[in-house]
């Protein structure tokens, strides 16, 4: 009987969370061990939403596979495209039109924002606040609604081709994403005054889910959440994809690794962005439609401003079929610095209309690795939280 | 009263000894139907006031302006499927929406809503509320212990928690009421605050004002303390395995204690049923016109009604003002803030108090 009661006492509560639970953020299970409501010890399940998304590349041509890169993450699908056409532009290397380069800037930088303002509200559901989850999907709405009117969808755009991008703006674009940048920071001010300083924000974020750096660096850690452990990591700065280089921005950095580090470097990084989308709308170049086609650098032209303006004259060559379209034989790997950190997209072709092989690196498969690390030993309460925090994307993980 | 309603049976020839058993029962039969219509109403409230906060629309669909959406929503509950799981406690998970409810259904009738309108005017009615509103508690922690799931008896365990941070401060802040009126009696602490807005316990009690709001917010289980069903972690908490009318119940249980703790909070520091001006309007305004003693005492017998119901639904915008606003504290933080924060408030405001009282009335 003795024994019985003592096995009862100290018997360790072991609780399902998920993959149907209100808040895990998709179809995370985590197995978990409590004692009391103290976690002990976390396993977490993934493989929902497994799609094979690396697989069924190797039975598509090139083509037909770059709509699906989309769904690998469907908050910031600008992108997953973008990774994989910088993949196959580097092995075929095809010269990419500075206006489309521009195009791809605003477009992934208005996705971050978009992606940045979806964490904000879900985040803040974790903690318990209903209310901001509604203020930012109004604003959210904004960047949607320019993105539908330039690529026709809200969501998955498809909107990155090899090579460019496949619409320039429509009129009247350019304006009304300038103000939308004025309009924004006022927003985002309104959520400040009353989330920054919230003493109940403070409570339940601030040295809750202490990420370190050295943890952070073994995971494999990227983006904003590395970013607020102090770890000054930012492809944009140091890769220089795409036309970074020609805007004028900061890398948000914190150095507590809480929580509540994560939420400044985030609302931060929206306001650089917007910066960035500010700068790049007015100095994108002009040009016709036809510049955003398809160019390859060796057209025997010897125009020396062929490198991508060679079609101001003329067209280019014509437009890639794509089923024809073939890559050389080689391999590939592109990264760039997605909402959620670094995604690398490794390709290799092996000269026929597929590819032989892609692999995608995904930054919320290391977040959702570090979890268990990052809340042993914390209540129950701040188990959402803290994965919140992480700002985790399920399909990315599944892929 | 117990005259008329005699003699009205008495017309239609039936025994006297019915009159004497359901004079009884009128009461609850009222003050059951005056909880469901509340309730009702203030679901409504609720929902239209988040939607005006959180830019929506809010329910607009049943009835002019979505009116009538909360009646469809009891409808529906009324009709949905009684699930239990196998391995339940049968016994204890009906119970428990009972013990839950009928508690608050008992201090509606000990609350003075107006002069002549109390079901149960006893002495120590003070007390009784806070023994019977702790009684809620009893039936959430048997509700997510007899669900036989862990987050309904995380949730539960929660509530259990909670109630004893939060009883000791708020009925400490309660205790300096009873200091200045010297009274338990619900209508005489209002009647010892008449005199107009700066007689109100609100001005020598400040501080114990906040803790018993704050505290109330505690004991219905509302954001930003709304634990024992944290939807983001527990799922819906000691509820979650309930469905149909005994989710109800907890549903209705839940709201009615939030608008009788409205109630409260205005009865004891606000003046409950008392105008806020030296004398009843309508004895201000009407005086010279209406001469007649009847009805003037029914005018002002509204009056008082209307100004509860206004001092209430002040609070309860309050309330659901504040739950637009702040994310959830956690277990071990509120009962920091409960135990560190607001019971020593809750002493300061009582010694201050007794000062007070003791600096007008001498010994």
């Amino acid at each position: 009987m003795n024994k019985l009661i003592e096995n009862s006492i100290k018997k360790d509560m072991l609780i399902n969370v998920g993959p149907q639970h209100p808040s895990t953020h998709g179809v995370l299970r985590l197995i978990l061990t409590l004692e009391g409501e103290i976690i002990k010890d976390t396993k977490p399940v993934i493989g929902y939403l497994h799609r094979g998304k690396e697989k069924l590349a190797e039975s598509r041509t090139y083509f037909q596979y770059l709509p699906m890169v989309d769904r690998v993450d469907y908050l910031s699908g600008f992108f997953y495209q973008a990774a994989l056409c910088y993949a196959a532009e580097s092995i075929g290397e095809i010269k990419v039109p500075k206006r489309a380069e521009y195009i791809r800037l605003i477009t992934m930088e208005f996705n971050r924002i978009a992606s940045h303002l979806l964490w904000l509200g879900s985040f803040l559901l974790d903690l318990g606040a209903t209310s901001p989850l509604f203020y930012v999907f109004r604003e959210r709405e904004k960047i949607i609604t320019l993105f539908e009117e330039l690529t026709g969808q809200r969501m998955m755009y498809n909107f990155y081709t090899y090579g460019g991008v496949k619409k320039d703006f429509p009129e009247g674009w350019i304006a009304k994403a300038i103000d939308l940048c004025k309009e924004m920071p006022k927003l985002f001010d309104e959520y400040e005054a009353i989330i920054t300083k919230n003493p109940i924000v403070l409570e339940r974020t601030q040295k809750t889910g202490i990420l370190s750096k050295e943890l952070g660096l073994n995971y494999g850690i990227t983006g904003p959440n590395i970013r607020a452990s102090g770890v000054n990591l930012d492809l944009r700065k140091s890769n220089t994809y795409s036309v970074y280089n020609e805007t004028d921005f900061k890398t948000c950095l914190a150095q507590s690794g809480d929580s509540y580090a994560r939420y400044i470097v985030r609302v931060q990084e929206m306001r650089e962005s917007l910066k960035i989308v500010e700068q790049a709308l007015k100095q994108i170049p002009g040009g016709t439609p036809e510049k955003l086609k398809v160019k390859k650098v060796n057209c025997n032209c010897n125009r020396e401003e062929c490198e991508y303006c060679g079609f101001d004259s003329k067209l280019a060559e014509k437009k890639i079929n794509p089923m024809t379209f073939k890559l050389p034989i080689g391999e590939a790997t592109a990264m760039i610095e997605s909402a959620r950190g670094i995604i690398a997209c490794y390709l290799v072709s092996d000269g026929t209309a597929k590819p032989y092989r892609i692999k995608w690196r995904t930054p919320s498969f290391s977040a959702v690795q570090i979890l268990p690390e990052l809340i042993k030993n914390s209540p129950y309460s701040d188990l959402m939280p803290i994965f919140g925090s992480l700002d985790v994307v399920l399909p990315e993980v599944d892929r | 009263m117990y005259d008329l309603y005699a003699k009205i049976l008495n017309i239609l020839r039936l025994p006297e000894i019915i009159a004497q058993l359901t004079w009884a029962v009128i009461p609850f039969a009222c003050i059951a139907a005056l909880m469901v219509f509340v309730v009702i109403f203030l679901v409504l409230m609720e929902r239209k006031f988040l939607a005006w906060l959180t830019v929506r629309k809010g329910p607009n669909r049943v009835g002019p302006n979505g009116f009538l959406q909360t009646f469809a929503d009891a409808i529906k509950l009324l009709f949905k499927e009684d699930i239990m799981s196998e391995e339940t406690n049968k016994l204890l998970f009906t119970i428990a929406p009972v013990i839950a409810f009928a508690p608050v259904m008992i201090i509606y009738g000990l609350m003075p809503f107006t002069e002549h309108l109390i079901a149960i005017n006893i002495a120590v009615g003070l007390f009784l509320v806070f023994a019977l509103s702790s009684l809620t508690t009893v039936g959430i922690v048997l509700a997510g212990w007899s669900s036989n799931n862990k987050y309904s008896l995380l949730g539960g365990m929660r509530s259990a928690a909670q109630a004893i941070s939060y009883e000791i401060p708020l009925v400490i802040a309660v205790l300096s009421i009873a200091v200045i009126a010297g009274s338990l009696n619900l209508k005489e602490i209002v009647t010892a605050q008449s005199g107009g807005l700066f007689s109100w316990n609100i001005f020598p009690a400040f501080i114990g004002f906040i803790v018993l709001f704050i505290c109330s917010i505690a004991e219905v289980n509302r954001v930003p303390f709304d634990l024992p069903e944290a939807e983001s972690e527990l799922v819906s908490g000691y509820n979650t395995e309930y469905s149909g009318m005994k989710f109800a119940l907890f549903f209705l249980a839940e709201y009615a204690a939030l608008f009788i703790m409205s109630v409260l909070i205005s009865t004891l520091f606000l003046g409950g049923y008392l105008p806020p001006f030296n004398d009843y309007l309508s004895i201000i305004l009407l005086d010279n016109i209406i001469k007649n003693q009847a009805i003037m005492d029914i005018l002002i017998h509204l009056e008082q009604g209307f100004w509860l119901v206004a001092k209430t639904y002040t609070l309860l915008f309050l309330i659901i003002w504040i739950r637009g606003t702040l994310p959830r504290l956690r277990a071990d933080q509120l009962m920091g803030f409960s135990w560190k924060f607001l019971l020593p408030l809750a002493f300061i405001n009582l010694i201050l108090t007794s000062i007070i009282k003791l600096a007008i009335q001498g010994y």
